[in-house]
């Protein structure tokens, strides 16, 4: 009998159907990955499971857990089996604790619940798990508070009240989505010896394969409510048998069509050239009359772009990419340094030509609704920037307008549409829109497609290399992912502690890293193709023996 | 922490020494001549230019400003034009008045609206939630005087329980004044009580959306264990910023309060001396008003970093 079994299970929430006939097994000691884009139904079968739906849901079918059926378990049962028998970990690590509870205190309390064990008690249990999760007491003393520790230690908070009772299934959706290659490595590491410690059986949401394939034991693909295709991971996702596994594989690994390859013209002055630029935060107020040191985020960053130029930024968060960023657009007044555009200065410590560096470069960013005013038109919203080339003629404007958004892949249908209207991928070209519409030369882009499913983030890679082409845009192209960068930037820049530490070429910076910072990123970038070569390799010796 | 402390309180005594200017200087620029006012429109022009210089309105506006201020540090508030007696002495009566009456009202408003409104937040969108939507909103519609009237017709004039206005004073013994002020207070604080009573509902309701309450559930705490343990003193902060502003206005706006039940309050003292352009008196009220609304504020700040230890943190 497996641990959990799933079967026929339909969910409706205020009759809308959201998944239908939903069937799988969890086995202990297996990790299931559940797969599929935004708006599959992943999540909703696990707070099905948890029986954590929203009001006015209605679940049919069968949920077993250990021979208990889950759908009918009153409230009651379900409270404690919650935390004690099943844990469940989940995406945003920033908003899961109370912020207003000391970290002992949040992990105790399902010890206190569940084991019905005194104060004292659960917090001598609560430090032994929080250093079984890599939060020994002497550095993260129980009485911290969850905004003294970073997003990583966060999920590790969760990660260990979820395992305090050692469950029997361990849920995690989505667990390292929110953080940078290096910390979910880390983070995976841990999941995998809980597991294999406690013989648990885990469920796995994620929509990114290449971790899924290097962490699952099994997968389940989901789309739309419905499974598509389930199995042992590692055949799966080499056969891709079903054609919708077959599309979110080429997806995840999908590298843009060049018609030629890019390579830098010999010319007189770069497109961009920034020459020891140095950016500093002020330190905090200590007391009346001492501040502490200011926090130096760039050190003495120089490099230049050329036309045409994709040129990816890669680093952990906090390494110092977004601040230079922000100091090439003109948005952050740099401590010392230049920055130039074909040989004009644009931007020293006393002046900034913010006329010549919204000619020269525009901005897109992560979040395309977050940088949207909702209660704005598209045609609004893209026009934004035109009042800089001073244009008051509003065909002229609606002209400008419609000729970006048909650049980007959107129609003059859409000029009148709210940003609540388009889908995340269409946000993020009309985000890419509002950004060609003064004809920039250089668009500083700051993790564009890290919060974009990966047919979507295919196709937005696709255009850029498209504007590329077409419109001889140069990219600057920031992220902490390094396969994506790999996949489409000309020239690599590895930023840590405020330092270039590694440039070069894409191609030949991706096969022989020289930094051993670099190594490390690179052999945590989950990469789908490589995980999958890797667990075929290790499963070979295996089966010769057998 | 102490820093924190540190600030604040400066803050504060700028704040303070800002509001004695402008309450200094918005009184000279007010039209009209309290010596004329005093001496009514028949007056000589010798009589009022000799009650004018015996009440020094002829010195220079600064040193009246130095003067009143010099007062000020040593507890001396200056003497009434109307009244024969000193400003502090009269304003000390009156707030034996006003602060009772303020903290009754403050504190029963709370005690209905903070359980009222977390009852609502819990059972959202069901029928009794809509209902205590509606009856907050009748509360805040009623206008307190006419609510106050209905008031004294019910408990002073057919049952008879307490008397329908005046004050006897703290002498007569802590009941009999406790009795006169409860009707005032009930008529103040209901409402406020629906203004916070929707500001704790919306509160606890934003808390109970946040990711870390369903964490909670998922550790397998049960709803009402969530809500008492994880989402109240979140919803907290929003509940002491609004109590903070209703002490203040408490404090001051009772005016037409104290006038139905007929309170010898700060309210009223106010008033008259604003007709009466007695310059001190309104000088000393206003400036103790809004000393305390800034010593209000300074104590709701404590409590939030007392709530949220991230504040504590950036304070330090």
């Amino acid at each position: 009998m497996s641990l959990l079994s799933v079967e026929n299970l339909s969910l409706s929430i205020r009759g809308k159907p959201i998944l239908k006939e939903v069937d799988f097994r969890l086995e202990p000691g297996r990790i299931t990955g559940l797969v599929g884009e935004s708006g599959s139904g992943k999540s909703l079968t696990a707070l099905s499971i948890m029986q954590l739906l929203p009001s006015g849901s209605r679940a049919t079918g069968s949920i077993r857990f250990n021979g208990q059926e889950l759908l009918d378990a009153g409230e009651e049962t379900m409270c404690a089996l919650r935390g004690d028998d099943i844990g469940m970990v989940f995406q945003e690590p920033m908003t899961a604790l109370n912020p207003l509870k000391t970290i002992g205190e949040q992990v105790a309390e399902g010890i206190r619940i569940h084991a019905g064990a005194s104060d004292r008690e659960a917090q001598e249990r609560a430090a032994a798990i929080l250093d079984r999760v890599g939060l020994p007491r002497e550095r993260f003393p129980l009485s911290r508070f969850p905004h003294e520790l970073s997003g990583g230690q966060r999920q590790r908070v969760v990660i260990a009240m979820a395992c305090a009772m050692r469950p029997k299934l361990l849920i995690a959706d989505e667990p390292t989505t929110a953080l940078d290659v290096l910390v979910q490595a880390r983070i995976l590491e841990l999941l995998r010896e809980l597991v294999a410690e406690d013989n648990m059986a885990m469920l796995f949401i994620s929509h990114d394969l290449g971790v899924v394939a290097e962490l699952a034991d099994d997968i389940v693909v989901m789309r739309r409510g419905e499974v598509k295709e389930a199995g042992p991971a590692v055949t799966v996702l080499k056969n891709r048998k079903h054609p919708y596994t077959a599309q979110l594989a080429e997806a995840s690994s999908h590298i843009p069509a060049q018609s030629k390859p890019w390579h830098s013209e010999a010319c007189d002055a770069p497109l961009l050239a920034v020459e020891n630029l140095i950016c500093e935060y002020p330190g905090h107020r200590m007391s009346l009359f001492a501040k502490s040191p200011p926090f130096r985020a760039v050190d003495d960053v120089s490099f230049e772009m050329q036309d045409g130029e994709i040129l990816g930024l890669v680093g952990e968060s906090g390494c110092g990419k977004s601040t230079l960023s922000r100091a090439i657009l003109g948005l952050m007044r740099p401590v010392s340094g230049k920055i130039l555009s074909k040989g004009e200065v644009l931007n020293t410590p006393e002046i900034i030509d913010t006329k010549g560096i919204v000619h020269l470069a525009q901005a897109v960013f992560q979040d395309p609704y977050g940088s949207f005013n909702p209660r704005h038109t598209a045609e609004r919203l893209v026009a934004e920037p035109l009042f800089l080339d001073r244009i008051a003629s509003r065909t002229e404007k609606r002209g400008r307008v419609v000729e970006a958004l048909e650049s980007v892949g959107l129609a003059a249908d859409d000029l009148g549409k709210y940003p609540h209207e388009f889908s995340g991928g269409q946000r993020q070209r009309l985000a890419i829109a509002r950004a060609i519409v003064n004809h920039p030369r250089l668009i500083v882009a700051d993790e564009p497609v890290s919060a974009l499913d990966v047919s979507i983030r295919a196709q937005i890679l696709d255009l850029i290399v498209e504007l590329r082409e077409r419109k001889g845009l140069a990219w600057l192209f920031i992220s902490h992912d390094l396969s994506v960068v790999h996949a489409l930037c000309d020239t690599v820049m590895v930023m840590q502690h405020g330092k270039i530490v590694e440039a070069g070429p894409a191609r030949p910076l991706y096969a022989a890293p020289k930094q051993a910072y670099t190594k490390e990123l690179i052999s945590a970038a989950p990469d789908l193709d490589a995980a999958l070569k890797s667990r075929l390799k290790s499963a070979k010796p295996e089966r010769m023996k057998k | 922490m102490s820093y924190f402390l540190f600030r604040r309180l400066l803050s504060l005594l700028l704040t303070l020494l800002l509001a004695t200017i402008v309450i200094f200087a918005v009184l000279e620029i007010v039209p009209g001549d309290p010596a004329r006012l005093m001496l009514g429109i028949n007056a000589t022009e010798d009589a009022v230019a000799a009650l004018r210089e015996q009440l020094g309105l002829n010195q220079p506006l600064l040193t009246r400003y130095f003067s009143w201020i010099g007062g000020l540090l040593q507890g001396d508030l200056g003497r009434s034009f109307t009244y024969s007696s000193s400003v502090g002495e009269l304003i000390g009566e009156r707030i034996w008045v006003s602060l009772p009456l303020a903290l009754l009202a403050l504190t029963l408003s709370t005690v209905i609206a903070v359980p009222v409104g977390l009852y609502a937040a819990a059972r959202r969108g069901r029928a009794s939630d809509t209902a205590i939507m509606a009856a907050t909103q009748f509360g805040i519609a009623i206008p307190n005087f006419w609510f106050a009237l209905l008031l004294v017709y019910l408990f002073a004039i057919v049952l008879r329980w307490v008397p329908a206005g005046g004050f006897p004073g703290w002498e007569a013994g802590i009941w009999p004044a406790l009795k006169a002020l409860a009707l005032p207070a009930i008529a103040l604080a209901l409402p406020q009580a629906a203004i916070l009573s929707r500001i704790a509902r919306s509160a606890l309701i934003e808390v109970l959306g946040e990711d870390f309450i369903r964490t909670a559930r998922a550790k397998g705490l049960t709803r009402s264990q969530t809500l008492w343990h994880h989402a109240l003193r979140n919803a907290l902060i929003p509940v002491v910023t609004i109590m903070g502003l209703q002490f203040a206005f408490l404090l001051a706006g009772t005016i037409i309060i104290e006038n139905v039940f007929y309170l010898p309050g700060l309210g009223r003292l106010v008033f008259q001396a604003i007709t009466q352009h007695d310059l001190p008196v309104v000088q000393g009220t206003v400036l103790l008003l809004v000393a305390s609304v800034v010593l209000t504020n300074f104590l709701v700040d404590l409590v939030y970093a007392w709530i949220d230890p991230r504040l504590r943190k950036t304070a330090q």
